[in-house]
């Protein structure tokens, strides 16, 4: 979902640059006060991980392998605002330093994947996980999280893509979305499975109540700094501060971006930047900027519309069956709370399939 | 994308390019990609001469040819995959060409900045411009552990795959994910002892 330079026209590389930006001073100014320092190193050590996570292969279907993306997983270990923070510096130095993704694309690119994709994703698994209780309700959450937020972010790109006039929205958009909703079952997958790994061996990370009297681990026992009274670091301090008005702020940025680029598109309405360029009277001097010039100025080609409505039900029907597969899934992950024993480390996971 | 990937070009730093100061890299490298960024479609001529100017810098740079041409392998089916989409819409031949040209030639420059700039010296640019420092640092520390990491990464996968004897598809994934969970795990580990060991050394 990298877009490279030269696929945005500078008007929606300019907006999205400074969407992105205003969502990273937020998260900047949130985790700066919520933070406390000896949480700082976390945060590099965390956007390592995301890097390394994403270079891990999980076999799929034949020969081909996926790898995961990493925002919601990220989003739901650290808070949407350290999140924010480490997902844009991900992709920043997969910009400098291996040309992957634009730099002209940065922010759009920050847009879709830290903001839509994690801080939305985050929502959705704050908001489905409230459906069942504990772990099981996490890892529930977690799968239709980490598909909806994949989706999300897709619909993003192709929005931006279509507003730059880079590819039809007909196109762009079924497609676009249509493969993302397949990369998003793998993405909620993997997203369930570190979590239930996590949760397995230090519930304390993710919030979660510690079984059995303490956390004496056979492992933690040659952890220096590990004690039952003084957890060595706890996710749940994260997101116990994090404030309503961060999550407020993301939530208008990421509806302005999206009310930008796909409202327009997936609505008859004129585009609301075609819009206010007319009325403030540079649209004139923006289209001679634009670096790829229309090739069909109003898209009239009937049977085009169908993909686009396809792709709709396709949604809809994906959405109840990432439902099913979460629901199966968190029972098959989530251990009973009466058959666990009281060590937590012992407790041996059926496979998932 | 290897460790020697990476490092590969900063054994020449003695050469000219590579002793440049890395903001005027940097500034060079961004006023490039916007300029080429914005060559309207009418005159696609200019991308020649933008190519040409890059093949001139390349020169200089010592960078070998064969390296260039794999990070643009590695990379480049993306920008194709994304542009081949414009094949499907009327007039697209053009399109397509246009894109994946404006594509190609945006990240040869920036496979050449990354080529002849240690990243600490981005870093250093980005620190000077008075970036958020806790941007930086975190970048920095990103930099620094990557491939520690990602090794690790590797050494568990290993291990895993040495202990567990039925690849079963299922499996497999339930494997890598542990090996995932448990990366994270070791990953806010060393978070704490790193910044033991920062204070240690007097980081405010």
């Amino acid at each position: 979902m990298h877009i490279p330079d030269g696929f945005l026209d500078p008007r929606t590389a300019m907006a999205t640059g400074v969407l992105a930006a205003t969502g990273l001073g937020v998260a900047l100014r949130q985790v700066r006060r919520s933070l406390p320092p000896r949480r700082v190193p976390l945060l590099g050590l965390s956007a390592a991980f995301v890097f390394a996570a994403q270079m891990l292969n999980f076999p799929v279907i034949g020969g081909t392998s996926g790898h995961c993306l990493g925002g919601v997983l990220t989003a739901a270990l650290l808070g949407p605002s350290a999140a924010v923070i480490v997902l844009s510096t991900v992709l920043t130095v997969q910009c400098f330093l291996f040309a992957d993704g634009g730099i002209t694309a940065l922010g759009a690119n920050m847009f879709n994947m830290a903001m839509v994709g994690g801080v939305g994703g985050w929502a959705i698994y704050r908001l489905v996980g409230r459906l069942r209780n504990g772990l099981s309700g996490r890892l529930f959450a977690a799968m239709v999280a980490g598909w909806a937020g994949t989706v999300l972010a897709s619909i993003a790109c192709a929005g931006e893509l279509a507003t730059s006039r880079t590819i039809e929205w007909p196109v762009i958009f079924p497609t676009m979305v249509g493969i993302h909703m397949l990369i998003g079952i793998g993405e909620g997958l993997i997203t369930t499975l570190v979590l239930a790994a996590i949760a397995q061996a230090r519930p304390d990370l993710l919030g979660l109540a510690v079984p059995g009297p303490a956390t004496p681990e056979p492992h933690e026992s040659s952890r220096p700094s590990a004690s039952p009274a003084d957890p060595p670091w706890t996710a749940s301090v994260f997101r116990e501060r994090e404030r309503p008005g961060a999550v407020i702020m993301f939530g208008l940025l990421i509806s302005l971006g999206l009310a930008l680029f796909v409202a327009p598109l997936a609505c008859p309405w004129p585009d609301g930047l075609d819009k206010a360029a007319e009325r403030l009277g540079f649209k004139d001097k923006v289209s001679e900027t634009v670096a790829v010039r229309p090739l069909l100025p109003d898209y009239k080609i009937p049977n085009m519309r169908s993909p686009i409505v396809a792709t709709s039900v396709a949604g809809a029907a994906g959405t109840v069956f990432v439902f099913g597969l979460a629901w199966a899934l968190a029972r098959a992950l989530a251990p009973k709370p009466d058959t666990r024993p009281p060590s937590g480390t012992t407790a041996k996971l059926e496979s998932p399939g | 994308m290897t460790r020697a990937d990476l490092a590969h070009g900063h054994y020449l730093l003695g050469r000219p390019i590579h002793r440049l100061p890395a903001g005027v890299k940097m500034a060079a490298a961004m006023g490039g990609i916007c300029a080429i960024v914005s060559i309207p479609r009418a005159h696609a001529p200019w991308l020649a001469a933008a190519a040409a100017a890059l093949g001139l810098a390349a020169i200089p740079s010592r960078l070998s040819w064969k390296f260039l041409a794999r990070r643009m392998v590695l990379v480049g089916p993306l920008a194709i995959g994304a542009a081949l989409l414009s094949l499907f819409q009327p007039g697209g031949g053009k399109a397509f060409l246009f894109l994946v040209a404006k594509a190609v030639l945006c990240l040869f420059t920036m496979t050449l900045l990354a080529g002849t700039t240690p990243f600490a010296e981005m870093l250093r640019v980005l620190r000077t411009i008075r970036m958020p420092a806790l941007l930086v640092t975190t970048a920095a520390l990103m930099y620094r552990y990557l491939f520690v990491l990602s090794d690790e990464a590797g050494r568990m996968k290993r291990a895993r795959t040495s202990r567990t004897f039925t690849p079963h598809r299922a499996r497999s994934w339930w494997n890598s994910a542990t090996v995932l969970g448990h990366l994270f795990i070791r990953a806010s580990e060393r978070a704490e002892r790193i910044y033991t060991a920062m204070c240690a050394r007097g980081w405010p």
